[in-house]
């Protein structure tokens, strides 16, 4: 695990406050009418996934859930296409046909956004699978909510891996809340790591149990995530669970009935954002004209992703009919 | 070199253990593929010829064998895999019409999901209402997956080398009462175009369209109608998706009436689409209304003979036919 140095950090930073500037504007314009469908903001998330796809080696992959736009965006995937996708105009990055929940990159090894919940995690499997037929070193990331870790997808592909010994890093982002029922509400095991206990043997083989990380301090994430992805590489399968938080509801319209304002503001005061830029200005002499720039970078960033999607055009009548099938 | 006859079961083995040599990226995986040999016998021998790498016995977990069939496929392997019977594909009904017929579209054509999914079907069994019934129509509703029903052993080959070497999902259906029917197959490398339907056989007084055990009922009925001098011309439909009804239309040119054979159940079947597509395509050409069928509308029992009385047959066939000649 290379050591990030203040560049990387800064970059970290970077993609974390482009994620929740890039948010913050898809709430407003979703209530505008300019996103349809559903919108899972990850705000209050960002450390999680941007330590996570920080610790990505070249040739790993990731897959998540439908509340996917930070994992988008911090694969690099250009904000233009994916908020031109948000709006469901041809030049998005699934050609306005998969909309916010279906965001995907092939070149980015970057295998969508999904909107079933647990559906994702066969797929998951199956891209370790490959890896681990031709013999390759490529490690699969699953990131997944802890609600889904109740669903049989979850039992049938952990199990899968571990008999399989498939090089799969399962990460649990536990936000506390699956939809509005809380985890203990749900699941019968309050750490989500104690699953990988079922999937182990007498001696101890199968799944290993992982790191419960900080989820909201991108620094723990990722050196948690470079380890499990180290250790997937070499051995097998791993769970690891991020602790984290969702400052939004879980999608737009959510009255949140099920927690207090004060939970949340007690949450967003130690947000990841506010939290990492304190950490950098405290260990690194005159960063904040370079934190202000981000800043400005983003707004400015997000701005055009907005200006370039609403120029952009609607998919074609050739369009709705093409790529049913591969020729 | 000469056809020489052989079973479905040979057929299906044959064109697998070829598909297998042929390309490295094809590999089975699946509830007793290996170690047991296929509960069909299918795949016995397999796990010896190619090893466990590409003969990759499951948990019995459907959900898990399609989705990370889908995976591995996106992924870039062609794998081949194996739900026991079509009831427990039901199990896997997410990750069959969620992940393997969308994944395309919902990216826009980003991934490609070349995954063949081996099942079998039918009725008659003895075996109770669980796992007695023909439900593959169910999975043809679903645009992004084809769906194969070979009745023959010539076809079953030619068909399942095709599903393997095409870039889209294909749930290739076979029929479990018929693995041990033979018919000619030429030893020589053959591949059947997907989506074609087959005139299995000739005739002038009314069309028959059918599939599988309902063309193994209605070329019975066919002989026996012959020998009352009606002539009667089966058309094998071969692929549910995509529906091949071109060769279905001419012949009801020329025969002005049909009936539409099939082991499902009555509603929302095969033969409801088929009618409504011979109403809109030869309504000037029809003499009387399109016939169906189908097994009867309940679950199928236990008993033998009420268990058969259940299903179609020839006689019902027969007798279907002479409604409308």
């Amino acid at each position: 695990m290379a050591k990030p140095n203040k560049n990387t950090l800064l970059d970290w930073y970077r993609q974390m406050v482009l994620i929740r500037r890039f948010e913050e504007r898809c709430a407003e314009i979703y209530q505008q009418g300019l996103i349809g469908g559903f919108l899972h903001l990850y705000i209050g998330q960002e450390a999680t996934g941007v330590g996570t796809v920080a610790a990505l080696r070249e040739n790993d992959h990731i897959i998540t859930t439908y509340r996917d736009h930070g994992i988008a965006l911090a694969k690099g995937l250009d904000p233009k296409a994916v908020m031109a996708e948000m709006m469901g105009k041809k030049t998005g990055v699934s050609g306005g046909k998969g909309g916010s929940m279906h965001l995907a990159s092939r070149d980015h090894n970057f295998w969508g956004g999904h909107a079933i919940v647990g559906g994702h995690l066969p797929i998951a499997a199956g891209i370790a699978l490959k890896a681990r037929y031709n013999d390759e070193d490529e490690v699969t990331v699953c990131m997944m909510g802890d609600g889904a870790t109740n669903i049989g997808y979850f039992h049938e592909s952990l199990n899968l891996s571990a008999v399989w010994d498939l090089p799969v890093v399962w990460l649990v982002e536990n936000n506390q809340y699956g939809m509005g029922t809380a985890v203990e509400r749900a699941s019968a095991a309050d750490h989500m790591v104690l699953k990988a206990r079922g999937y182990q043997n007498s001696r101890g083989e199968g799944i290993k149990e992982g790191p419960r990380l900080d989820g909201m301090d991108v620094m723990a994430v990722y050196e948690g995530i470079s380890e499990a992805i180290d250790y997937a590489s070499k051995n097998g399968p791993i769970l690891v669970e991020s602790l984290t938080y969702r400052l939004e509801g879980h999608s737009m319209g959510d009255p949140q009935r099920y927690r207090t304002k004060d939970e949340v503001e007690e949450y967003s005061a130690k947000g990841p954002i506010g939290r990492f830029r304190q950490y950098l200005t405290e260990n690194y002499k005159n960063i904040e004209s370079d934190l202000d720039k981000i800043d400005g970078d983003a707004v400015e960033a997000v701005n055009e992703a907005v200006a370039f999607a609403e120029s952009s055009p609607d998919p074609t009548m050739d369009d709705l009919i093409s790529n049913v099938y591969a020729d | 070199m000469a056809d020489r006859p052989i079973t479905i079961r040979e057929a299906l083995s044959s064109a697998l253990r070829e598909e297998m040599h042929r390309d490295e990226s094809v590999f089975i995986m699946g509830e007793e593929v290996g170690v047991w040999g296929g509960t069909f016998a299918v795949t016995r021998g397999f796990l010896d010829e190619f090893g466990e790498k590409r003969v990759r016995d499951t948990p019995i977990a459907e959900m898990v064998i399609a989705g990370s069939a889908v995976g591995a496929a996106m992924a870039g392997l062609r794998p081949v895999a194996e739900i026991m019977t079509i009831n427990f594909a039901f199990v896997a009904m997410d990750a069959i019409v969620n992940l393997a017929a969308k994944m395309r579209y919902m990216f826009d054509g980003q991934f490609k999901v070349p995954l063949v999914i081996r099942t079998t079907t039918g009725g008659g069994k003895q075996l109770g209402a669980t796992h007695s019934h023909a439900p593959e129509v169910i999975f043809a509703h679903f645009p992004g997956l084809y769906v194969a029903v070979p009745g023959t052993a010539y076809d079953a080959k030619g068909m399942l080398k095709a599903a393997i070497r095409d870039d889209n999902p294909v749930l290739f259906v076979e029929h479990s009462t018929m693995l041990q029917r033979r018919s000619p197959v030429p030893a020589d490398d053959y591949v059947l175009p997907i989506g074609k339907s087959d005139i299995k056989r000739k005739g002038d007084d009314v069309t028959i369209v059918t599939y599988q055990k309902g063309l193994e009922w209605s070329m019975d009925a066919a002989e026996e109608l012959a020998k009352e001098g009606i002539e009667a011309e089966v058309i094998d439909l071969r692929w549910l998706r995509p529906l091949d009804l071109e060769p279905v239309f001419e012949s009801f040119k020329k025969t002005n009436r049909a009936v539409v054979v099939e082991e499902s159940l009555p509603m929302f079947n095969v033969g409801a689409e088929v009618a409504a597509q011979i109403t809109n395509e030869c309504f000037d050409w029809m003499d009387a209304p399109v016939q169906r069928v189908a097994a009867m509308d309940i679950p199928l029992p236990y008993s033998r003979e009420i268990e058969l009385a259940a299903l179609p047959s020839p006689a019902k066939i027969i007798k279907a036919v002479k409604e409308i000649v």
